[in-house]
């Protein structure tokens, strides 16, 4: 991983339930990646926090008018912008 | 290549493929076009449902095909590629589709015309399907549907699905669609990309391919090692691998990154067509409703109270509320029983009516009670939009050997019984983790160990405490419980690294809003399910059962035993006075028929594996025993009382079973069981694959004998060996 990879935000460092971002990129060309971008979260697309799992992962996210839930290792691949 | 499969002298008939999102009432659709008159196989090869569908509609037989829902159409798996050689007409044992039905949620468009769009590029007539209209017409969700007909170029069709409301007009637009002329494909990608695809095709037939549908070629370069290039270069022979690498970087350059590029430009594409045509409301009701369910059902506290709960409550129903039922098929298959021998005389045939077709019979519907109850939990779980929600809670738990908090439910429910437990493995997509959990499955103590422990631990574990305080023989019985839970977390390991290694699989879940569950999707759930289990299970497991019966029964004469049996019932109805008699007989018939059984081919194997067992602590007799219960483990009780000369009508808590255990011996005389061989046949029933019925549930759901005969060996081999070294060691100790 490049400095640039670490230091960008991912959707795995969003805190706050009700925060809202816009998407930048999904990272990868995997079956995770692909099936991330299939559901919806592509480039420029908002998404919203609306909860975590009791032991702090999956996440639970609202898109394109409906609800998902990624691990933590797959929110981290999509990049995020505030 | 089944192209030709429609003459023209079956003009008539038609074949529609239908394909859609999850959870967008497809079955409801399918059901109501078909009247539930389904075929339901497999697809060869494959792990994948083939339902198959028939009705006719003016005049024309239609086939209606059901694939697997589905979020798009870039297959990944050999599994997912299924759906577009369906499509395609590539399948052998289906004629290519006239026409394909996509449905899509009207309350979730956006996200459901992915898939539509990928099939748009299949140049098929297609019928879009916009059901659970009701549902967006509810949410303030408004479609202009002419706009839209227009601009996607396709037959668009309200439907209620769940209310048969639209379901004439989808039969009216699908003979209609296949007179009409196909509107081309949009073309969303930049034309260099169309360039590079044909480009594909024309190098892939220079080097000997069969020609093939433009939409395989243009998914080989969109799937990056995907199912498309598998399947036509299984070993790299033609370096189509390296051909598709510089292609894709040439695209790359010119802008047309891959795979992003697809999804972005479909997206867009989708947007362009919606704008306008779908208005959401500003604060849509059902959707906060649902948040607010979830904020107590998946909170830290709450929400595991919740899942606790509802868990033991499914326990609960297969442990414990099935017990009445399956009494009942008891009863029933004694009555029937009893009423035979009331017809029959004593007889070769009588015993193979009676201890094998009827028994038989009886080993088959004695799981139903158990099925129902779990497929009924899991429909309305799964209806209401709760199942998600559970594998959203469980699945850090389950990530740590491996697995996906879809793997919880059926794991859990395997240990009132693996059966339902394996066939739960359906709500796992994908098959890496559905075979690993449905290979484990069978090492949760089931219900039909807990007589062999209780026997086992009543008769010889001690009832002392240990430390003072914590009862010994409850501590056992723990441990055995323990036991195949904790073993299951390194087979789980392993299995994952060997035989299903691969790219972890996404766990990226659509997490529905909550509804009322639909009583009629339960119930055809649940009788899908017992019906799959009674006619494709069943019948194997039938036969398993009389065959062990013939085993036990030949080749030993049995004349003197029917004899014994005719005197005994001849005096029970003419003499019943005459206890002491009727005594005499039954301990005389009780010793010939323990004879009997060592003369029959299971015993004569059970003595000649006498040197296997030993080391276990065990002789011919436990042997036998263990042999016999290979179909059913439960059988060990009513065998050991055979053999033991009890008669077979004993159960775990008869007095005279457990005293007879105690005093049986060695031919030297040193007591048979002790505390190590006690462990050691409980550590064996714990792990060994002692359940036919299991066996063969795993051979239907994953089409394959492989998985069955797998599943036995290393079970098998785990049993032996665990309870070799608890023998060995339980001895040395100071058993
Ligand atoms: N409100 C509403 N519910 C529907 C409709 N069609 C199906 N359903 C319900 O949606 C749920 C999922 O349906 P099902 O046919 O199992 O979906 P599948 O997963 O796509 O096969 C069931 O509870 C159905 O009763 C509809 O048009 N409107």
């Amino acid at each position: 991983m490049t400095d640039e990879a670490h230091s960008m935000k991912t959707l795995a460092d969003l805190k706050q339930v009700g925060d809202q971002v816009r998407i930048v990129e999904v990272h990868g060309d995997d079956g995770v990646a692909i099936r991330l971008m299939e559901m919806g979260l592509t480039e420029d697309e908002e998404i919203e926090l609306v909860g975590f799992a009791p032991l702090g992962d999956p996440i639970e996210f609202s898109v394109r008018g409906y609800r998902i839930s990624l691990r933590e290792t797959e929110a981290a691949r999509v990049e995020v912008s505030d | 290549m089944s192209d030709s499969v429609t003459t023209p002298s079956e003009s008539s008939r038609l074949t529609v493929a239908l394909i859609g999102n999850p959870n967008t009432g497809k079955s409801t659709l399918f059901n109501a076009l078909c009247g539930g008159q389904a075929r339901v196989g497999n697809f060869p090869g494959v792990t994948v449902e083939k339902k198959v569908g028939q009705y006719q509609f003016k005049e024309r037989d239609i086939t209606l095909i059901d694939l697997p829902g589905t979020y798009s159409l870039s297959p990944r798996s050999a599994d997912e590629m299924v759906s577009v050689d369906v499509l395609l007409g590539r399948q052998d044992d289906i004629p290519k589709p006239q026409a394909v039905v996509c449905i899509v949620d009207s309350s979730n468009l956006e996200r459901n015309l992915y898939v539509f769009s990928q099939i748009r590029d299949l140049n098929l007539p297609t019928v879009l399907v916009l059901n659970m209209w009701d549902l967006a017409k509810n949410r303030g969700i408004t479609i202009d549907v002419d706009e839209l007909r227009q601009r996607l170029g396709v037959t668009v069709v309200m439907t209620s699905a769940h209310r048969q409301d639209g379901i004439e007009a989808v039969s009216e637009a699908i003979i209609q669609v296949v007179e009409d002329e196909v509107t081309p494909p949009p073309r969303l990608f930049p034309e260099a990309f169309y360039a590079e695809v044909e480009k594909l095709s024309a190098w892939l037939v220079e080097h000997g391919e069969e020609p093939a549908h433009f939409y395989l070629h243009e998914r080989m370069l969109l799937d990056v090692r995907g199912a498309s290039e598998e399947a036509t270069n299984k070993e790299n022979t033609l370096q189509l691998k390296e051909y598709l690498g510089e292609t894709r970087l040439r695209l790359a350059a010119e802008g047309c990154r891959i795979p992003a590029i697809e999804t972005k430009l479909r997206y867009n594409w989708i947007r362009e067509k919606l704008d306008g045509v779908m208005v959401r409301p500003a604060s849509d009701q059902t959707l906060s409703t649902s948040d607010r369910i979830d904020k107590i059902v998946t909170h830290r506290f709450s929400g595991i109270l919740v899942f606790a709960l509802l868990m033991f409550l499914v326990f609960q129903a297969i442990y414990t509320w099935s017990g009445p039922f399956m009494n009942l098929v008891e009863g029933g298959q004694n009555f029937i029983s009893t009423t035979v021998e009331g017809w029959m005389p004593p007889g070769t045939l009588r015993s193979l009516l009676v201890d094998g077709l009827i028994a038989g019979v009886g080993s088959v519907i004695i799981f139903l009670p158990q099925i129902v109850m779990l497929f009924a939990f899991i429909a309305i779980m799964e209806d209401c939009g709760y199942m998600a929600r559970a594998a959203f809670l469980m699945d850090k738990l389950m990530t740590k050997i491996g697995l996906s908090g879809k793997s919880f439910l059926p794991l859990m429910s395997s240990f009132a019984c693996a059966i339902p437990g394996v066939m739960a493995t359906r709500v796992i997509e994908n098959r890496r983790d559905r075979m690993v959990t449905m290979l484990v499955a069978p090492l949760m103590s089931c219900s039909a160990r807990l007589p062999v422990y209780i026997l086992m631990i009543y008769t010889f574990i001690p009832a002392s405490f240990i430390f003072g305080w914590l009862p010994l023989q409850g501590t056992v019985l723990f441990a055995m419980y323990a036991l195949g839970t904790l073993i299951a977390i390194p087979i789980a390991w392993i299995l994952k690294k060997t035989f299903f290694k691969g790219e972890t699989p996404p766990f990226v879940m659509e997490l529905p809003p909550y509804k009322w569950p639909s009583p009629r999707i339960v119930f055809d759930r649940v009788y899908d399910r017992a019906k799959a289990f009674v006619v494709r299970a069943g019948t194997l497991i039938f036969s398993v059962t009389v065959l062990v019966w013939a085993l036990s029964y030949f080749p030993s004469d049995h004349s003197e035993l029917h004899n014994l049996s005719i005197q005994m019932e001849t005096i029970e109805v003419t003499a019943p006075a005459e206890q002491e008699t009727l005594d005499q007989l039954s301990d005389q018939h009780n010793l010939l028929a323990g004879k009997l059984i060592r003369e029959s081919y299971l015993g004569r194997m059970g003595v000649a594996i006498e040197p296997v067992v030993k080391p276990l602590g065990w002789d011919w007799r436990i042997g036998i025993g263990a042999l016999a219960s290979f179909p059913a483990r439960e059988v060990v009780i009513a065998t050991l009382g055979t053999i033991f000369s009890l008669g077979g009508d004993t159960d775990e808590e008869n007095p005279g079973l457990r005293s007879t255990l105690a005093a049986a011996t060695w031919p030297d005389g040193r007591p048979l069981f002790t505390v190590p061989v006690a462990l050691s046949i409980m550590v064996f029933f714990a792990l060994c694959a002692q359940c036919g019925a299991t066996l063969m549930v795993i051979r239907r759901e994953t089409n394959s004998w492989r998985w069955p005969i797998f599943t036995f060996t290393y079970m098998t081999v785990l049993a032996y060996v665990a309870a070799f070294l608890t023998y060995q060691i339980g001895t040395a100790i100071g058993g």
